[in-house]
Formats: C-alpha cells, structure tokens, sequence
C-alpha cells in the first residue's frame, strides 16, 4: 500500500470514522496557498450596473448571505462582482431564450418566464421600483435602511407583498437564484472568492476524481477544494 | 432556390443515440451516408476536457450543451381551452443539441422495459379486466414483444457498454440481480460499479424488508472495455459531473465513446454540422420522400439533400415537429381519434423521500449519473392494479450523483430560503443528506397530445409545436402509493428528520423545475395506420422511405429511462432496413 504525499492514508480510514477530523487538518495545511487579492468592491469597474444597482445589489446580496455566523457572506464571496458580469454577459440578455412576442407576464408563474424583459432589463426596472416601494414604507432607499429594515423589505418582496408590475415579478427568484450562483460557482466568474463557500461546505470543487472514494463509507473527504484555474484552498 | 446537394443513399436527421447507430449499421452495408446535425461538433478532447468541462454553472445551470429554446421550443398549455405559451427557457426537460446529441450528458441509467410493458393493455384486460382502464386513457400495446427485442437490447448494451449483474439469465432467476426483470441471453458486458454509502444504506434496508435490491445498470464503464466496434472504454472514477456534462475521461457511455470514433473512419459515412433540417420533402405521388431540406447556418442558406432513405433521428419533439411540418401523417385530433402525428405523448411521473443524518458523511459529490442500489419491487408487473386503482409502477433508486452545491443543497423544511438561517443551515446539512427516489410509468392519454401552434413561430418562420399536457389522477395516484410505501422503508433507516416530495392529487404541470428528459410519444407505433404514425420497424406508414427513431414510437411510456428501449428499438429497425428493405424497398408490413 502506497501513501501518496498530501494524500489520507489508506490505513488511517480503515481505523476510525473520527479520522475525518485530524485528516481535514492534514489537507489544509499541505494545500494552503496564496491568491492574489482582487480590487476591493469600491474600486471595482462595473459592467453592467449603474452606480445605484450596484449599492443595491451590494446592499441586498449582503442580506440574502449575510456575513455574520459561520462561512463566508455574500460580501467576501464577491457575489455582486458575479451578478454584475453575469447580467452583461449572454445570460443578462437572453441569448439562448426564445422571447418572440406576445407575451403574458400575467400568466400562473407554473408556466415559466413570461415577461418581455431579459432578466438585466428586469433588475434594471425593478431595482427603482423596489426602491420606492422601502421609501414609502420604511422612508429610505433600500441601501439606506437598517439591516432589520432590509431584512424585513427582503421578505415582502419575496412573500409578493411589494406590488411590482407583472414584468417584473421574476426579480425575487432571479436576485435570489443568481445570489447563490454567485456564492457556489467557480471563481472564474468573480464571485466564491477563494473558493470560500466550498471550504465552507466540504465541497471539493473541481477536483472530479474519487476512484478510491466510493467504498470509503462514512469518512468525510479530506481535500479542500481546487479552481477551475487551479487554485486551492 | 435552394442549393442542392449530391445525392445520398441515406441521409440522417440528427446525429445522436439513434443517428449514430443508423449512421454505423447502414455505413457497414456499404451505403453512401450523410447526417446532417443542428448543433456543433463535440468530442470528448477537445470539447470535454478536465478542468473546463467541471463547470456547475456554465453546464449544470446555464446549461450550455443543451438545445437553445431561441433555436427552437416548443409552446405549452395544460388543456384544450389554455392558451399555450412558450416554454423560454429550459426547466422541466433538457433535450440535447450538436454531435451526440442527449446521450453526451445523460445519466446513464440504462434499462430494458419488462415484458408486460411491451403488452401492458392485454396484460391488464387479461389480468384485472378492461373495466379498469380509466376513461380517456389510451393505453396501448406495443407491436413488438419482448422476445423479438431482446437479442437488439443485448446489442445495444454491448455497443453502448453497460455495468451491471444479470437477475434473470435465460429464465433461471440470479440473487443479487434484478428478479423481476426480463430474461436476458447474456449477462451485462462489464460487472456492477461500486457502491457508495447511500446505496449500501439503502440496500440493507430493502433487504430488512423483504425487497431485492441490485446495483442499478449503468452506462458508466466499471472496467477496461473494448465493444463490438472497437471503442474502448475506461473504468469511471466517481467525478460526480457526469448528468448534464460530457465526460472527460471516456468512461460515460456516449455516441461520442461507443460509436462515432468508429464511424468517423468509415469513407462512405459524411457529417455536417450546424445542418438544421426544416422539413422533409414528398415526392408527387406523396408515397416516398426525396430528401430532405436543411438551414445551412454557415451560408446561411436553405439546401436540398436528396436521399433514397430519410432517418429521423433528432429526439422525440423534434422528430414529431417535422413530421407535422411534413406532412407524414395527419395531426392527432383527440376529439375524434382521428390522425396519428402528435398522439400519446407521454412523460414520468417521479418523487422522493430525503433523509438527514446528522453524523453521516456521505460525500455527495463522490458519484456518477446512474449510481446506486435499485429495487423493482413497486414495478408494473408487481402491482396489483385491481387492488390499487392505478394502472403503473416505478422504480427506487438510492445513489449520489451530484453534489454540486448551486442545484444539490437539501436542507430540512423550515429551513430559510436565506439570510443567517439559510447560511448556517448549509454548513450544517451540506453532505449530511442522501434521498431514495421513485421513478416511475406515464400512461398515454387522449388530451395530452402534440400539434402546430398557431401564434408562435421559430426563426425560420415554421409554427412552433404545441404540447397540451397535464398531469392525470392515474398517474398521481401511482404517485401516492410509492410515497406510502417509500416513507416506512425510509423511517426504518432512522434519520435525524426525513421528508417526502412526490405530486399529489390535482398537481398541475409546472414547466420550471427539471423532472426528466424522457419525452415520449407522438409518433407511435402499432399494427396498422389508424392507429399510430410508423410500424414496428419505425417506418412511417406514410413514406415507406422515412423511417422515425426515438422516444417517439412510445405507446406509452415504462417505469424506466427510455434509452435502453430507444437502442433497441433502433438496431432492430437498421436490421430490418439490412435485412428487409434494401433489397425490395416498400412498406415492411
Ligand atoms: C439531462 C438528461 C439526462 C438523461 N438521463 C437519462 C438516463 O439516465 N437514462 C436514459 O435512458 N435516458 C436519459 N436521458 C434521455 C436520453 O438522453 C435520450 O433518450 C436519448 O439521448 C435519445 O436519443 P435520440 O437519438 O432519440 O436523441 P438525441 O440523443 O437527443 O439526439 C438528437 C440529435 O438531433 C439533433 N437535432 C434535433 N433537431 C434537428 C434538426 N431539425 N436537424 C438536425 N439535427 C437535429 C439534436 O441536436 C441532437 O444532436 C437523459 C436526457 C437528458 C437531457
Ligand atoms: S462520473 Fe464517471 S462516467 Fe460520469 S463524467 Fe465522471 S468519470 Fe465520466
């Protein structure tokens, strides 16, 4: 039986489940290496989001994953780095959508996008609306409330109770969906800074190679994730 | 004008499963081939090389190797008095678009139907009566039996090279495998994959209880192999990018694997990409097809390619739509019965329990697309329909395959959508989750049917394809029966909280969440004319010249993933085309 180097040894999972706990510090500390750090948030050049969608994706996003508590926020994962580049990029316009005309963005929402709007058009027209609706209840724009403030415009809007134009009624799921997106996805895409969030589960991302694995029954994978681009953490 | 182009002995409509097989079979009899493919060209290196092809978001969610809905979809409503709307953007069924079509990123589960499927409206009269066939249930026999397929299952099996342990070899019943499959006239060509810890959990369970479990068959390879046409394979090491991806190391049974490398060699054999065929040409007398005519994309013309023989082979709704569009046959009209084209379109009906260990690791991104351990124990042939009130059945599975974090998070109910709640429910559960699901039949029935749209058209101008689709009580009250058989065997495992998810009574279809790929019907298969749109060769009652492969000759739709019935519902059509038509073209029955 060989060990590799940095790699569990074999005999150490046929003593004990509790291996687990002493081999994921092994793992860190053979592969732990340094990133360059990215821009911070405030010098970074937009793509798509004007300088008020960009204070409310960063206000928002900053809700939906907040930074207390364990594992990273949505703040240190970069997720409105990858919002903002995924709303310039094919996705932002629909490319691969069939959005010919008529459209019924009243339809049951069972029966899937209905609006006109690609979805950057729909955080472009949605954003303002928001926007007025916490001023009218709560007396601010989004980004100038409390936290609890946030948290509680957050929940009207998605229980359906911020009366947005049927157009616009994805922009609960699509802020929500691309938030996690921008959390879990490669780094490639400018949010999972540092591949945080994989840390923070147990995910090993691109690694894609567990022919010993399968039989390994009840141990916990040791490795920490890598990148697409090669980085580990 | 239309361009035209030389003349083909047989032209091939969408190089996928059932293209390729054409493609290989037809290329051995010596015949000038062309396949004519809408999307791009794939291999496995370049186009799915590690790391790039290890890309959650750009595969399993933006979901680039699918079929763009802006280059084609299809419009959907729930009953005759709805109007239907597109369906813009991919959710409850992914098909598949360039070289390889959906079998580049399938799961794998590979599956023959059993016997009693093949004959399931005789099997029920004789068994429980015909009073017991609900009104508007077009339940249907196959025109093929089992008996006929089974040396063409055992063909694909070898050529597509398929893990797992035969139950049922030549009649004598074999523990550890399947008891209640079909008889088999060999054992799989490679031996079961290892099983991970869900499965074996899930396996002394069944077995505590008096069901059979055996590992499910795969279309992942388990060791070194070389098939019948020389592709060679390689054991799969478990990457957990294996549904929605092609796979980069040869292992996932693909055309691209098991087929096309062969093919490619072959001086007689041709194929064109971004080639989108836009309908197939009648001769005058309306008897044969001359070609058919196809959207260059790199021109960005239209041309002609004549041929002697036209393959459908371009997945189930695409295949219907240009039969509609063609006039091979008539459109279903489910008032009247009358028409074949768009009839019995058919779904799966599935659901599931999800159960949370605290102290359990079970690695979930440690898998592969058809992993697992299996009971047929809730199958057709095991159901009591009489008893039950439902004509059906389904299959359990317990196996991980993906733990990609943005599509596999299951978090107990209760837990936030997010904020803290959500963030800290994630560290806890992440890995901690494993879940037993339930696959299973779809019955056919009048008002659920395919046709032209009239309002929406694709950028070609053609009318859309219309499906009229909704879930019915039969199918639901399968449903239930599995959720209340499922949740004692899942409460026997003593997890920490569990939670069922199967459709009740009244659910309406939701084109949202993904389901399954296994569109059926629409172009079905029976004895005579009135009754379904091609024979049991799959050769179209209205062209003898055309013959239409896929999901689409379903009668109805079994408990199982399509593709083991779809392969060996092609190679038995290429053998009769070989053996039967080339020498005497005409109608084969
Ligand atoms: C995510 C996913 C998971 C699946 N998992 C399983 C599984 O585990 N087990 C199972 O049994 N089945 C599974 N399936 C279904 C399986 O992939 C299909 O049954 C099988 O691929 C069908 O083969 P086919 O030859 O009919 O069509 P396809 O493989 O889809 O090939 C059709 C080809 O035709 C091309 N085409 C379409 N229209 C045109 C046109 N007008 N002109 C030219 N070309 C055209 C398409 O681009 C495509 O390449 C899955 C499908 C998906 C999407
Ligand atoms: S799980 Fe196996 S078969 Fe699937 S893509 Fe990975 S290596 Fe290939």
């Amino acid at each position: 039986m060989t060990d590799l180097p940095g790699y569990p040894s074999r005999r150490g999972f046929l003593k004990a489940s509790a291996a687990g706990v002493a081999l994921s510090g092994l793992a860190a500390s053979a592969s732990a290496q340094e990133a360059p750090a990215p821009v911070s948030l405030d010098q970074y050049e937009r793509e798509y989001l004007s300088a008020d969608e960009w204070a409310f994706v960063m206000a928002a996003t900053a809700r939906l994953i907040p930074s207390e508590g364990d594992g990273p926020g949505a703040i240190e994962a970069r997720v409105p780095v990858f919002i903002d580049r995924q709303l310039a990029s094919d996705y932002g316009t629909a490319d691969d959508w069939y959005m010919e005309s008529p459209h019924d963005a009243a339809a049951e929402p069972a029966r899937g996008w209905q609006t006109p709007l690609t979805p950057a058009e729909v955080y472009r027209q949605a954003i303002p609306a928001f926007d007025a609706w916490c001023q009218e209840t709560h007396g601010a724009a989004f980004a100038d409330l409390s936290p609890e403030q946030q948290d509680a415009s957050l929940t009207s809007l998605q229980n359906g109770d911020v009366a947005l134009a049927n157009e616009l009624r994805e922009f609960w799921g699509l802020l929500l969906s691309n938030t996690k997106e921008g959390y879990f996805a490669d780094p490639q895409y400018g949010g999972n800074q540092g591949m945080q969030s994989w840390v923070y589960i147990g995910f090993p991302g691109a690694r894609a190679a567990y022919r010993e694995w399968p039989e390994r029954h009840n141990v916990k994978y040791p490795l920490g994730p890598v990148s697409i681009s090669g980085e580990r953490a | 004008m239309a361009r035209q182009e030389k003349k083909k002995d047989v032209v091939i409509v969408g190089l996928g499963w059932t293209g390729s097989i054409a493609g290989i079979e037809l290329a051995q009899e010596g015949l000038d081939i062309v396949a004519l493919e809408r999307g791009h060209d794939q291999s496995t290196v370049p186009n799915f090389e590690y790391p790039q092809q290890i890309d959650e978001l750009k595969y399993g969610v933006r979901l680039k190797m699918m079929q763009k809905p802006s280059q084609q979809t299809v419009t959907v409503r729930r009953n005759d008095g709805e109007r239907a709307l597109p369906y813009r953007s991919l959710g409850s069924f992914l098909p598949g678009n360039g070289v390889g079509g959906a079998g580049t990123h399938w799961n794998g589960l590979n599956w023959r139907p059993q016997e009693v499927e093949m004959r399931l409206r005789s099997y029920v009269e004789e068994t429980f009566g015909e009073q017991i066939i609900p009104e508007g249930m077009n339940l249907a026999d196959y025109p093929v039996s089992y008996d006929e397929l089974e040396p063409f299952f055992t063909q694909f099996e070898k050529v597509a090279g398929i893990s797992g342990y035969a139950g049922n070899l030549n009649g004598e019943i074999r523990e550890g495998g399947n008891p209640f499959e079909g008889w088999r006239s060999e054992d799989f060509p490679m031996p079961p994959l290892p099983t991970t810890y869900d499965s074996a959990k899930f396996q002394e369970a069944a077995k505590a209880m008096g069901y059979h479990p055996f590992p499910a068959s795969a279309g992942i390879a388990s060791t070194s192999y070389v098939n019948p046409y020389g592709m060679q394979m390689g054991p799969c090491n478990f990457c957990g990018f294996c549904e929605r991806y092609g796979c980069y190391q040869y292992s996932k049974s693909s055309p691209q694997t098991a087929i096309l490398g062969a093919l490619k060699r072959m001086p007689n054999f041709e194929y064109r990409t971004g080639s989108e065929v836009l309908r197939v040409e009648l001769a005058e007398d309306g008897k044969t097809a001359t070609g058919v005519t196809y959207w260059d994309e790199a021109a960005q013309e239209e041309v002609f390619q004549p041929a002697d023989i036209v393959i459908l082979s371009s997945y189930q709704l695409n295949n219907v739509h240009l039969m509609l569009l063609s006039g091979l046959g008539e459109a279903y009209n489910p008032l009247t019965g009358e028409g074949t084209l768009g009839k019995n379109y058919a779904y799966q009906m599935n659901g599931g329990v999800s159960m949370f260990f605290k102290d359990a690791e079970f690695n979930p991104f440690v898998g592969h697309g058809a992993n697992g351990m299996v009971i047929d124990d809730f199958s057709i042939s095991q159901n009591d329909f009489g008893a039950e009130g439902f004509i059906g059945g389904s299959y359990w599975r317990s196996g991980t395959f993906n733990g990609q974090p943005i599509r596999n998070m299951p978090l107990p109910k209760g837990t936030p959508s997010w904020g803290a709640g959500w963030k800290e429910g994630i560290g806890e559960w992440y890995g901690h989750a494993m879940s037993i699901g339930s696959h299973g039949s779809h019955m056919a029935y009048a008002n659920n049917h395919l046709d032209l749209d009239p309002t929406y058209t694709d950028r070609h101008g053609r009318p859309l394809m219309r499906m009229t689709f909704n879930w019915q009580d039969n199918d639901l009250k399968m449903n239930q029966f599995m959720k209340s058989k499922m949740e004692p065997l899942a409460a026997s495992m003593n997890p920490d909280i569990m939670q069922a998810g199967f459709k009740d009574i009244g659910a309406q279809y939701d084109v949202r969440p993904y389901q399954t790929t296994h569109n059926t019907g629409g172009h079905i298969m029976a004895e005579n004319a009135q009754e379904g749109a091609v024979n049991r060769y799959s050769q179209t009652f209205k062209a003898h010249n055309v013959f239409a492969m896929g999901a689409g000759n379903f009668v109805q739709n079994t408990q199982y993933n399509p593709t083991g019935l779809v392969g060996g519902l092609a190679y038995h059509t290429v053998h009769a085309i070989r053996t039967q038509y080339l020498s005497n073209p005409r109608p084969l029955v």
